[in-house]
């Protein structure tokens, strides 16, 4: 794993045999809880699936869009800003699907009881759309027990 | 980074260049408050070369047309690709901002 000077951990994970295309691979991340670093990991990963082959289109908006959400919500929800505490972000390209998962060092939460940010009440408060938005974006989400790791899947036609 | 601020016809127009995200959303409130103190009420935010606003960015904008309004101005957005528009459907938001397709529609029209 190769350590940036700014303390981002950058690990390319090997090709295993179920990935499907030659040459295909992952890409492990360590970041500390800080958003300067949300753009760098964001375009990190997004280049990373354009390498193994993803659609500029795919890699372009949705995928950007939703893991700067999981990013951020790790860093502010998860690890409380805490600069000593890391946010593992693991990508691996598959023939038919992208997958990302995004996991923190907090307590969880419970993704259920999120308050539907296009309800009339809720349209003029300034949060609370994260969460929708990658429901929105991405094809498959899922969370760990603890709620402490968002999964995010996307399904290549 | 802080944004790009020009004025045209009276309006304030501030173009979003990159990312408008949790990172920078900051900049971009404090940019627009510190105009409406000097006097300014008519504003226009140009998405012509945004890539992508993640939902602090919706939230900031959210917040910051609450303040012009507030105040008895107006805000405008313009230049919102497909994607970027796609954002604003799915969250409903286009039913909360004028959104004008051009920035030169927008600043005739605040």
């Amino acid at each position: 794993m190769n350590t940036t000077p700014t303390g981002l951990s950058v690990q390319r994970l090997g090709t295993s045999a179920d990935t499907g295309r030659a040459g295909l691979g992952g890409i492990a991340l360590r970041v500390p809880s800080d958003f300067d670093f949300i753009e760098q990991v964001t375009e990190l990963v997004a280049g990373h699936c354009l390498e193994c082959g993803v659609s500029p289109r795919a890699a372009r908006f949705g995928l950007r869009v939703a893991l700067t959400e999981a990013l951020s919500n790790a860093m502010e929800y998860g690890n409380g800003m805490d600069a000593a505490k890391l946010v593992d972000v693991t990508t691996h390209v598959y023939e038919d699907r992208i997958q990302i998962q995004v996991k923190d060092q907090g307590v969880g939460f419970d993704p259920d009881v999120v308050p539907d940010p296009t309800h009339a009440t809720n349209l003029e408060h300034p949060g609370g759309r994260g969460l929708f938005l990658i429901r929105q974006l991405v094809d498959e989400v899922t969370f760990n027990d603890r709620g402490n790791a968002i999964c995010m899947i996307w399904r290549c036609d | 980074m802080p944004f790009a601020a020009t004025r045209e016809q009276d309006v304030v127009v501030i173009s979003v260049e990159g990312q408008l995200i949790v990172a920078n959303r900051q900049e971009l409130k404090q940019q627009v408050l510190e105009t409406l103190d000097t006097g300014d009420r008519r504003f226009v935010i140009d998405f012509s070369e945004t890539g992508y606003i993640d939902s602090s960015g919706l939230g900031v904008l959210v917040s910051v047309s609450k303040k012009i309004r507030e105040a008895g101005g107006e805000l405008r957005l313009s230049g919102l690709n497909e994607d970027l528009r796609m954002l604003f459907e799915l969250t409903k938001l286009d039913t909360l901002f004028s959104i004008s397709d051009t920035k030169s529609e927008a600043i005739s029209s605040v």
